[in-house]
């Protein structure tokens, strides 16, 4: 159910970005979604990629520190308060979210989510019982 | 044991033969070398004074500044047709200190490092792999003395060309590796990317030195070599490695007193301090030729440990060294030790000893930021565990140094690897 996310320490130094994405690019991994969080000093990004472990392995022959996290992908509806829904639902329930960052393409007329979730199992229940659906790896993989 | 009449000596009797080697030193020295003539005469004290080797208190101490004022030949005891070989000290900041080595010499520091080969059980059936540099500097040449005196084969492959390192280790079975501790690591290292699998090779023990290390960096080096690791001690001053050595007890350096005296000071008073009290080792060469040295100040802080070795040396250990007089960084009126940082770091989890210690001054502000390498231990793809990292490390070492220090994560091999001795403190303040 959740899907794998790689996560690569950058410093803030020019041109690590475009190193991360020549060596996937060399590695034929195709970027599905990303996020970059950053201090003055160093950046986390997150990426979900169409091979995970294609991916990993890439990097780190690079030189990169990386490693595979589990995510989850949601999907909202692509109209006014359908983020805001997911949001409420998972803070009546204390679902806390470490963070979350939007993907690049839509399924149907829903958008997709990624969130980090600290106990997944929890919010796995909570969105289903909620209606809330879930996107799994292998309909990412064909999207 | 290398040579068991020397090193497992009875206490009395060792005394008594260091008393009669010093009692000769200071009447060669007074005799043939000026510069000493001269210290000892405005110290009031002359060859007479000097019986027993308690009497060594008396005699003037002796800084590696006054040495380097005499370059090249002021301190030659003997006439120079009498040298075969010398090595000096880097020269760094200054003038270097000469070693001029009489034959005899040549063979004491062959002993010395056969009886250092011998802590790590080297024998004729072991191949050394010596990536010591060859040259002025005295790792290589000292270790390949040793070596050949044992009659082990000595691979003398120096520093350098890493990949062509690992392969002849592994081609000639190395079971003997002589290197400083952070080559040693970048072996591992380069070894790991070259898919070298350590515990397949033959390496046994490893002898390391010539810059300073911890606990922490040995267990590392330990664990990825797969080898016994020893902290091996010396200074181109006396003789280059081969003054001190630890065993496999692993608990404290013997040091090789039937030739080199050893005490500690206060670095402040220069006066001797009580056996186990921390302070600066002072060591005077008992039997050296060419270039005696009398009371040299070496400027490393250790102290004696008191008790008798289960490896059954009677010579005295040192604790692997705590620092140098002139390492020591004064940070807003603090004394730190970057062994004191390394120390800190090797004592969190997942932190590699790979850091680099920058000190700058910002207005009228000392500022020390510590840099250290991510890992695949440390990472973490939230924010919040890495700033927790970097806080952690920082009151641990406010806990132990008592300054703040601002910890930045850096990423892997962005911290200069180096084939000598690592470069770990870089201090951009212009006093």
């Amino acid at each position: 159910m959740n899907i794998k996310q790689i996560a690569v320490f950058l410093e803030n130094k020019k041109g690590r970005l475009a190193e991360v994405t020549r060596a996937l690019a060399s590695a034929g991994v195709n970027i599905r979604a990303l996020s970059l969080a950053e201090t003055t000093d160093f950046g986390i990004l997150r990426l979900i990629v169409n091979d995970p472990d294609q991916a990993l392995a890439s990097l780190k022959t690079s030189g990169f520190v990386a490693q595979v996290t589990d995510v989850i992908a949601i999907e909202v509806e692509d109209k006014p308060g359908g983020l805001a829904r997911i949001l409420e639902v998972c803070n009546k329930n204390d679902i806390n979210i470490e963070y979350m960052y939007a993907f690049v393409e839509k399924r149907v007329s829903n958008a997709i989510v990624i969130f980090k979730i600290d106990d997944h199992e929890q919010a796995h229940r909570v969105l289903k019982e909620n209606g809330i659906p879930i996107v799994t790896s292998d309909v990412l993989k064909n999207l | 044991m290398f040579d068991k009449s020397s090193e497992a000596m009875g206490r009395k009797e060792l005394a008594a033969l260091q008393g009669e080697r010093l009692a000769k030193l200071v009447e060669t020295l007074y005799k043939k070398v000026p510069f000493y003539k001269k210290k000892m005469d405005s110290a009031g004290v002359g060859p007479k004074d000097v019986r027993k080797i308690e009497d060594i208190t008396k005699l003037p101490l002796t800084t590696k500044d006054e040495m380097r004022e005499v370059y090249p030949y002021g301190l030659l005891a003997v006439d120079k047709k009498e040298i075969v070989e010398i090595h000096t000290s880097t020269g760094t900041t200054g003038k270097p200190v000469v070693d001029a080595y009489t034959r005899a010499d040549v063979d004491l520091w062959g002993e010395v490092m056969a009886r250092t080969l011998g802590m790590g059980d080297t024998t004729r059936d072991d191949t050394v792999h010596n990536a010591y540099g060859y040259g002025l500097f005295t790792g290589g040449l000292g270790v390949h003395y040793g070596a050949q005196k044992i009659g082990a084969i000595v691979l003398p492959i120096s520093g350098g060309n890493t990949k062509r390192q690992l392969m002849m280790l592994k081609d000639f079975g190395g079971t003997v590796l002589t290197c400083t501790p952070s080559y040693s690591l970048l072996l591992a290292e380069i070894g790991r990317e070259e898919k070298y699998d350590f515990s397949q090779l033959k390496l046994r023990v490893g002898l390391f030195g010539a810059e300073f290390w911890s606990e922490g960096m040995r267990k590392e080096i330990e664990e990825k070599l797969s080898l016994k690791a020893l902290d091996i001690y010396g200074l181109t001053e006396i003789i280059g490695p081969g003054v001190a050595s630890e065993c496999l007890e692993q608990n404290g350096l013997h040091i090789f007193e039937d030739v080199f005296y050893p005490e500690i000071i206060d670095p402040e008073t220069g006066k001797r301090l009580p056996a186990g009290e921390k302070g600066e080792l002072v060591v005077t060469t008992l039997t050296k030729e060419g270039t005696p040295v009398l009371r040299y100040r070496t400027r490393d802080i250790t102290h004696f440990l008191t008790g008798q070795c289960a490896c059954g040396r009677t010579h005295v250990r040192m604790h692997r060294l705590l620092g140098r007089t002139d390492d020591m960084l004064i940070i807003r009126g603090v004394n730190v030790f970057p062994s004191q940082i390394e120390n800190v770091l090797m004592k969190i989890e997942g932190v590699e000893p790979q850091y680099q210690i920058l000190v700058d001054r910002k207005g009228a502000l000392d500022s020390v930021e510590v840099r250290v390498e991510m890992n695949e231990t440390i990472f973490s793809d939230e924010m919040k565990n890495l700033a927790k990292m970097e806080k952690d490390i920082e009151s641990a070492l406010y806990s132990t140094l008592n300054i703040h220090t601002v910890v930045k994560l850096v990423e892997p091999k962005s911290i200069p690897r180096s084939e000598g001795k690592a470069k770990r403190v870089v201090d951009k303040r212009s006093l």
